[in-house]
């Protein structure tokens, strides 16, 4: 099967990329074995929230410069990451997916604990707070859901509390929820979801919260709003008629799945192949580029294309593959970024600066890829396989997977046509 | 395989795409039932929980899981090991579909206009438990290996390239035309079909009613006669069922233990197999001028584990004039037997709901699915007829101009 462009990874920076290739007309192949990290999103893309000593970045764009060489960001420059910058929110309106804040500064998220961190842009129903107070309001009523165990009311009316304000945490249910009450492992945030998207419980529920305010100025909700209606979680906050944030829950996350089957959706309404499920077989590199791909399920059906790009994620997604003694890349084998020293890989203390996070693979001044040295002319990495930063400790990685993949894109558009 | 349930990292992504759990709260859950539970099982079988029935075993667990876990394998292995050991007749008689095919077919004119009837319904509602709402596939007179071995297999012979066929219970017993339809196809593309001798059921429905000793009989003995009927497998073996290719590939292996190796990978689908010669351009189609459809294409859950949908979709593209929709990606809710259980009608029904919807939406001239088990259930809850992508191919092409084309009449 022949496409012009084959990418192995269906997360944040393979759709990105494919989306941004169909819609300057290259057909493009997606191979995701199983489903993205977007499912575990907080809601909140991040571009570059700490510096290396751990300040909080308000200007993104003015804090590149001191990153170490060979960072993705650094890669791609200033100037082209500037105008990709403004492109990212029209990128996502177009596949229906609301991001708000202003794209040239950092906000603010309040988290599933009660904490505030940096952030950049966030889906529809969250909002940037523009200063690390992120004041919810002054009398909070924080909602507590029966029986779901993945949002931690006391933590977040702590954190809010800290913070000045003076919370009040209040059970709400309603009945349609007793089924999966009564299901000790399926009390999900997507469960709940489900059952909210069918409109009558969305409204009974919120009507139920509004019930129970005795003055408070605001509202916090655990974000298990709109899986499918992204309208749910605003017709919600209006029926409550006070101010209502809602703070992102522990796995599955509602708007990361939202997000990921609107961007698979836009990518194959502009024509893409999505193949879920599958998995790349180790693949050959002849004479600095790469042919075509097997996979487990095509057999002895091979994809063909005048590019790959190779955005299958880290160590989660099996994009690195770790053993005792070293990082590897599995499919084609290539050059790793990772410490010699093996006691460097991890710092005992679980909060410090974990060096494992950012080990990648190495990739020239355009993203090709690089094997034995050599960069390979038609492959490339975007996302997190691509080594030289830390997205954690610098709270980069929805930013680098966008941008990177953006890059990537717009190489291959222009080299190989 | 693997015991691989160690690999979880409790992401809970299986959860999101399980049919079951948004219609039947009882369900504990792919992640739950399959490697959380294990771990208890694994210690005692009285942390068994029978609810695990519930599974529909459509394998989308596994197709979401980033980590590779084989979890639906898990569930079905351990409803064989630990769950209740003796069979209700009702589930044996939906499952044992050789035996019950066998003797339909002989008192076709009887058997259909019976299992049609309100009275034998309702009896078979309240005795045995099979929902009387449910619409039973309708029995051929004639099983498709008769017709084969009365009209066909003398003149396999003259073509030059050989291919042998599954065919399964579905075509012998219920609907030979779709097995005509593939004899036709692959003749006018210069391939001979035979036969597997003693072919039986793959065993699918053995599996999912948790008859782990019957399966596994049938596992074994399939193996051997398709390594015969293949020379030890050099032939290609085709077959017309997303399910029947899926069992034989990969649950025998991962759920009943047994080796297909020298098989496995000759083991296809004639959609795949069809897709592949045009692709490599050593066949030629040539289509009927003039033809035109509508099609709603559904892909069977089995075929998105197989991940050969893509394979229907891009043969049905090549046909000029036809004016193909992908559906969404959803279980239609029958699962092979399961549906036919009174205890699962309506979450069955439930399950199919927005496939349903949308089909009505789209309104095609009929439906494009892999699956039999698919069809019944689409044909008995939407106005429209499903076709496998065989069927529609065998509709379209111009056989004789085809043949011509690939050098032989």
């Amino acid at each position: 099967m022949k496409f012009d462009v084959v990418i192995i990874g269906g997360g944040l920076a393979g759709l990105t990329c494919g989306i941004s290739l169909q819609r300057k007309g290259r057909r493009c192949a997606i191979v995701s074995a199983g489903q993205s990290a977007l499912h575990f999103s907080s809601g909140y893309f991040d571009f570059l929230d700490r510096t290396a000593d751990g300040k909080a970045v308000e200007n993104p764009l003015d804090a590149v410069s001191a990153l170490p060489e060979g960072h993705p960001y650094r890669k791609i420059g200033v100037e082209d990451l500037e105008r990709y910058m403004g492109e990212v929110k029209p990128l996502f309106a177009g596949c229906g997916i609301e991001l708000k804040g202003d794209w040239s500064r950092n906000c603010y998220r309040i988290t599933p604990v009660g904490g505030v961190c940096p952030s950049w842009l966030c889906l529809g129903e969250f909002t940037p707070f523009t200063t690390a107070q992120a004041e919810v309001g002054r009398n909070v009523m924080v909602v507590n859901i029966p029986g779901y165990m993945d949002f931690n009311a006391r933590f977040v009316a702590a954190g809010l509390e800290k913070r000045g304000a003076a919370c009040r945490i209040v059970d709400v249910t309603v009945d349609e929820l007793s089924g999966l009450r009564a299901n000790p492992s399926e009390m999900r945030s997507s469960n709940i979801a489900r059952l909210m998207d069918s409109g009558h419980v969305a409204v009974r529920f919120a009507e139920a919260v509004r019930m129970k305010l005795s003055g408070e100025d605001a509202v916090v909700l655990p974000a298990v709003f709109g899986l499918k209606d992204s309208s749910v979680p605003q017709k919600v906050a209006e029926i409550i008629g006070v101010r209502t944030e809602y703070v992102a829950t522990m796995t599955p996350s509602v708007p990361g799945i939202r997000t990921q089957m609107r961007l698979r959706a836009a990518f194959e309404r502009l024509g893409g192949t999505y193949i879920l499920g599958d998995t790349v077989m180790p693949s050959e590199i002849r004479d600095g580029r790469v042919v075509c791909l097997s996979t487990v399920n095509f057999g002895n059906e091979k994809l063909y294309a005048d590019a790959f790009v190779l955005a299958a994620g880290s160590f989660f997604s099996n994009g690195l593959a770790a053993s005792r003694e070293c990082v590897t890349e599995p499919v084609f084998g290539l050059d790793v970024h990772a410490a010699d020293d093996r006691s460097k890989w991890g710092d005992m203390d679980f909060f410090k600066r974990q060096e494992y996070i950012g080990f990648g693979v190495k990739s020239d001044a355009d993203f090709h890829a690089v094997k034995d040295g050599v960069s390979v002319s038609n492959l490339y990495v975007a996302g997190s396989v691509a080594g030289g930063y830390n997205p954690i400790a610098e709270g980069s990685g929805a930013g680098t997977a966008i941008m990177s993949a953006m890059s990537v894109a717009e190489h291959i558009i222009s080299k190989i046509g | 395989m693997n015991e691989n349930f160690e690999q979880c990292l409790k992401c809970t992504v299986c959860t999101v795409y399980c049919p079951v759990v948004p219609v039947n709260t009882d369900f504990p859950g792919p992640k739950q039932a399959g490697p959380d539970g294990e771990r208890y099982r694994l210690k005692a079988g009285l942390f068994y929980d029978d609810t695990l029935k519930y599974c529909l075993n459509c394998k989308r667990c596994e197709v979401a899981c980033p980590s590779g876990i084989l979890i639906g394998d898990i569930i079905q292995k351990a409803k064989m090991k630990y769950g209740p050991q003796k069979t209700k007749l009702r589930d044996a008689m939906l499952a044992e579909t050789d035996f019950m095919g066998s003797v339909a077919t002989v008192f076709a004119p009887i058997a259909n206009p019976v299992l049609a009837a309100r009275p034998v319904k309702a009896v078979m509602d309240s005795v045995l438990k099979i929902d009387h709402r449910r619409t039973f596939p309708k029995y051929s007179g004639q099983k498709f290996v008769t017709w084969f071995r009365k009209n066909m297999a003398a003149g396999q012979e003259k073509y030059p390239k050989k291919a042998v066929y599954f065919h399964g219970c579905y075509v012998n017993y219920n609907y030979p035309a779709l097995g005509k339809d593939l004899v036709a196809v692959m003749n006018a593309l210069g391939y001979g079909i035979s036969l597997i001798d003693g072919e039986k059921c793959c065993g699918t429905a053995l599996i999912a009613n948790a008859m782990g000793k019957r399966a596994l009989r049938q596992a074994r003995h399939n193996v051997k006669a398709i390594e015969s009927a293949s020379d030890a497998g050099r032939l290609p073996v085709i077959s017309t069922s997303s399910t029947c290719s899926f069992t034989i590939r990969d649950e025998y292996p991962h759920v009943l233990g047994v080796d297909n190796g020298k098989i496995r990978e000759n083991v296809s689908l004639a959609v795949k197999f069809i897709y592949s010669l045009v692709e490599n351009g050593e066949v030629k189609l040539v289509f009927k001028p003039g033809y035109r459809s509508k099609v709603a294409y559904h892909a069977p859950c089995h075929m998105e584990k197989l991940g050969w949908n893509i394979f229907s979709e891009e043969l049905l593209k090549m046909i000029p004039g036809l004016d193909l929709t992908v559906l969404d990606s959803n279980c239609c809710g029958i699962a092979g037997t399961y549906g036919f259980k009174k205890e699962n009608y309506e979450k069955s029904q439930a399950i199919g709901k927005p496939l349903f919807d949308q089909i009505g939406k789209v309104a095609p001239d009929f439906i494009a699915c892999d699956c039999e088990t698919c069809k019944w259930q689409l044909e008995m809850s939407t106005p429209y007829k499903v076709k496998n992508p065989v069927t529609i191919l065998a509709e379209a092409l111009d056989l004789d101009a085809t043949a011509k084309a690939n050098n032989h009449q």
